[in-house]
């Protein structure tokens, strides 16, 4: 113990024993990504202000639990990430998500691509294990670049932080509560159709799985060549630690396809 | 628009009151639902025109509430407490009959627009109940009779205010009465010692007083009251938490009641300790009711120069109160929720830290204090800090008010010093039969009879006031079920355990509740409260579960009687299923039923 409390310098902590250095300001889960380490998470976006509300990447940080999205990394602070009884809370997480939801892997676009997807392969997420809600939620088809389906919708508002924080346009909310929150659209008749929404927004390209997804794309990537086909989630720190919300209007991307 | 003339007309002067102000949404929503019945669409995109706000603002902060509405719900929105307590007093056979009276489905509006009749979470009226809201204003003590007469009333279109003013008489039943319940303050006398005392003085008692906040968490006041003081900037704000939702808990509502000066002369001097210009009272939307003398009190401070410019005569102590009201949110009682509501948001628990002593309202240093706690200060400020740190135990100094209800002889409020033996109230309150006792209401604690002996306590058992008990005749799952309802109806949706975690164990409560739970669901309960209770944002999600679990582990035979036997019985219900089937081919038979499972 004694050389890790010396090696417990201003700028480090300890995730599951490991040593890691972080910048004043960032939080676990960016110092952590920065380190090569990996922490579940849904809700979080490195362009985005932290937000945490999805809960997967709850940590115990002293022996409290918190959100290492929101935490404040601090000198000296030992947090336990990768255990069996935190990925056993995870998974359940990920089934709730599931059965709160209506998610058909086989027949959505964004397999592959999907996060949730991603993380419940990793996680070895066998079945949703709960009662499904089927809930009935409306499809909107009615933008000419975009399609909202928010039956596959998570509640992380990354929609509504990149509208409002990127596009500054504010074109998603979050209204209702508890089991009937769901994501409005901000225009007179709540369709996107009517909204300012355009194919550029960052806000058409952050959905993390299929509920905003970009018209006349169907499959341009084969299935089994996607983000997260390649590698397991949890090995792709590099990628999630870096990435941008891509801006790929939707003429070029067919072209180039 | 071809209505807007009109609406412009009816509206306007409401926005006009609040300034067009978007962080007043929530209070203008009240007023112009008032004024309009509900929210209608063309409404919300009306007043986010004005307000210079976008739409789907407006309809978020529409949305969250329950006393909120977007479609008609008629003229009179009657609403039924239905708190465990509001259940053993009978209010589900009462809720049948008027909607029977009235030929009406829950929650759906007469077909001439007149009326609708639903539940509502606990209104505050445990002692007196059943209870129930007419527009917002409430009706303790319902009686079949009374539900005829209103039934009549309701009829006749008679206009609210010319019902009989004794339905809604709220009764004080002080039962127990101790250092506050049984204070004869002059009005002023609080704010002039404390100002004797100077800001400095008057904290310093504050910290030998150890006084701890009334809301349940028990944070030290003088501490928050520091932060605050300290915290960079000018502006500062005092926040009264009189959202009190907590089922079974009505001790607030007799401090506004009848003891509204201890409340705002607290409020002053948190104000003139910390050096804030402006507080602000959140009043639950169950207790619009109180508005009126509330605001009236205010003008009497004002008139009196305990409230406006240069206070008591100290040059510069500038302070005023505002009076916020609620709207159905229990998660608005969390201290952050509450801010976001003040600033006219759906009430949404922010992320922590900064606190609201750093940021809160506005984003300015705010103390958030509860109701109780306002009105202890006063007694601070009288009787210095070493006075009350004599009283109650080390760690919970002080007297704490206990709300009670549920079986007993005399329901009402109880004022001990802190350490008083659960056994002692029960005895008290002439409950002479009591199996369980749920203190701090459906987020605190179930006690069986072995724990009787246990202390009212912030070290042994800590508690916001509710204190609901039940006798030998009650059957504690329907109160754990209770409980569960209440928790999904109020999570507010933000992070995903209590979203969806809530409705998880209300649908399980209610499958063992139809007779399809077996041991598998009895696991699955504390497997769901393992997540819940580590992994949600705030502590409405944190203690959401604690009454199912605490039940589940004190009163298991409560739970095994309704167990089917078998290992799992699935949740789908394949002959109910075919119910919307029967009712078209206008069967009924046996052979138009599945056999009902093994």
């Amino acid at each position: 113990m004694s050389d890790m409390n010396s090696a417990t310098s201003a700028n480090t902590f300890s995730i599951d024993g490991q040593r890691i250095a972080f910048e004043s300001g960032q939080t676990i889960l960016q110092a952590a990504l920065a380190a090569g380490v990996y922490i579940p998470h849904l809700c979080h976006h490195p362009e985005l202000k932290p937000h945490g509300s999805c809960k997967l990447c709850t940590v115990v940080v002293n022996g409290r639990n918190g959100s290492a999205c929101t935490q404040k990394a601090t000198p000296g602070i030992e947090v336990e990430n990768n255990t069996p009884a935190l990925n056993d809370r995870r998974r359940v997480l990920l089934q709730m998500l599931f059965v709160e939801g209506n998610h058909f892997c086989p027949g959505c676009e964004k397999s592959g691509n999907c996060q949730l997807q991603a993380l419940a392969y990793d996680l070895e997420m066998l079945a949703p294990h709960f009662r499904h809600a089927f809930p009935a939620r409306p499809v909107d088809a009615s933008h000419p670049d975009v399609w909202l389906d928010l039956n596959r919708c998570v509640m992380c508002e990354l929609c509504v932080r990149a509208s409002r924080d990127l596009d500054g346009k504010n074109v998603f909310m979050l209204a209702g509560r508890g089991a009937e929150s769901r994501v409005v659209i901000n225009s007179p008749s709540g369709l996107l159709g009517d909204s300012t929404l355009t194919i550029d927004d960052r806000a058409a390209h952050v959905c993390p799985v299929g509920a905003i997804l970009p018209k006349r794309v169907g499959y341009a990537v084969p299935i089994g060549e996607r983000q997260f086909d390649a590698e397991p989630i949890s090995h792709q720190v590099d990628y999630l630690a870096h990435r941008h919300i891509p801006i790929v209007p939707v003429a070029t991307q067919t072209e180039n396809s | 628009m071809s209505v807007a003339p009109e609406l412009s007309s009816r509206l306007e002067p409401i926005l006009q009151r609040h300034q067009w102000r978007p962080d007043r949404l929530v209070q203008i929503l009240r007023e112009v639902q008032d004024e309009l019945d509900y929210l209608s669409d063309e409404t919300v995109l009306y007043l986010a025109g004005r307000l210079q706000m976008s739409r789907a603002q407006v309809q978020s902060t529409r949305d969250f509430y329950a006393f909120f509405y977007k479609e008609n719900r008629g003229k009179y929105r009657i609403l039924f407490s239905d708190n465990i307590t509001d259940r053993m007093a009978g209010n589900q056979a009462l809720f049948e009959h008027m909607l029977k009276r009235l030929k009406l489905e829950p929650g759906k509006v007469s077909a001439d627009g007149l009326v609708s009749v639903d539940y509502t979470s606990c209104t505050g009226m445990c002692d007196q109940g059943p209870a129930i809201l007419v527009n917002n204003r409430a009706i303790p003590r319902m009686t079949p009779r009374r539900v005829d007469e209103i039934c009549d009333l309701v009829r006749n279109a008679v206009p609210l205010a010319q019902w009989p003013a004794e339905y809604f008489k709220v009764e004080d039943n002080i039962e127990r009465a101790d250092v506050l319940l049984g204070s004869k303050v002059e009005a002023g006398a609080a704010i002039n010692a404390a100002i004797a005392r100077g800001r400095d003085g008057m904290l310093a008692e504050m910290k030998i007083s150890n006084l701890r906040g009334r809301g349940g968490a028990g944070f030290t006041t003088a501490v928050k009251w520091e932060a605050c003081r300290n915290a960079p900037g000018v502006e500062r704000y005092i926040v009264c938490n009189a959202d009190e939702g907590e089922p079974g808990t009505f001790k607030d509502r007799v401090l506004l009641q009848s003891y509204a000066g201890l409340v705002f002369e607290g409020m002053v001097i948190a104000a003139y300790t910390v050096g804030a210009q402006l507080g602000l009272l959140y009043l639950r939307g169950e207790y619009l009711y109180l508005l009126p003398q509330l605001e009236a009190y205010l003008d009497g401070m004002r008139a009196a120069k305990l409230l406006g410019k240069n206070i008591a005569g100290v040059p510069g102590f500038d302070f005023d109160i505002e009076i916020h009201l609620g709207a159905g949110a229990y998660i608005c009682g969390e201290e952050t929720a509450l801010i976001e509501s003040l600033e006219g948001k759906a009430g949404k628990p922010r992320v922590r830290p900064p606190f609201p002593v750093i940021s809160g309202y506005m984003n300015k240093p705010t103390v958030v204090n509860n109701v109780e706690t306002l009105c202890k200060t006063t007694e601070i400020a009288i009787q210095g800090g070493a006075w009350y740190e004599a009283i109650g135990t080390k760690q919970s100094t002080g007297t704490k008010i206990i709300s009670v209800s549920g079986d007993c002889e005399r329901p009402g409020l109880y004022e001990y010093a802190f350490g008083v033996r659960i056994s002692q109230v029960l005895e008290d309150c002439g409950a002479h039969d009591a199996i369980a006792v749920q203190v701090s209401g459906a987020s605190g604690v179930c006690l069986s009879e072995r724990e009787f002996g246990r202390r009212i306590a912030f070290e042994d058992v800590p508690t916001a006031g509710s204190f609901m008990i039940f006798g030998k005749q009650r059957d504690m799952f329907e109160v754990a079920r209770n409980f569960a309802h209440f928790f999904a109806h109020e999570s507010c949706g933000f992070c995903t355990p209590c979203r969806v975690g809530t409705t998880l164990m209300q649908d399980i409560m209610d499958k063992i509740a139809e007779g399809r739970g077996t041991q598998y669901e009895m696991n699955e309960l504390l497997r769901l409260q393992q997540v819940l209770k580590p992994g949600s944002h705030c502590g409405l999600g944190q203690t959401a579960g604690n009454a199912v679990a605490d039940t589940v582990q004190k009163f298991r035979p409560a739970y095994e009687r309704r167990l089917a036997e078998t290992d799992f019985v699935p949740a789908f219900d394949l002959d109910a299923a075919l119910t919307r089937a029967r009712e078209l081919s206008g069967r009924d038979d046996a052979a138009a039923h599945l056999g009902v499972e093994a």
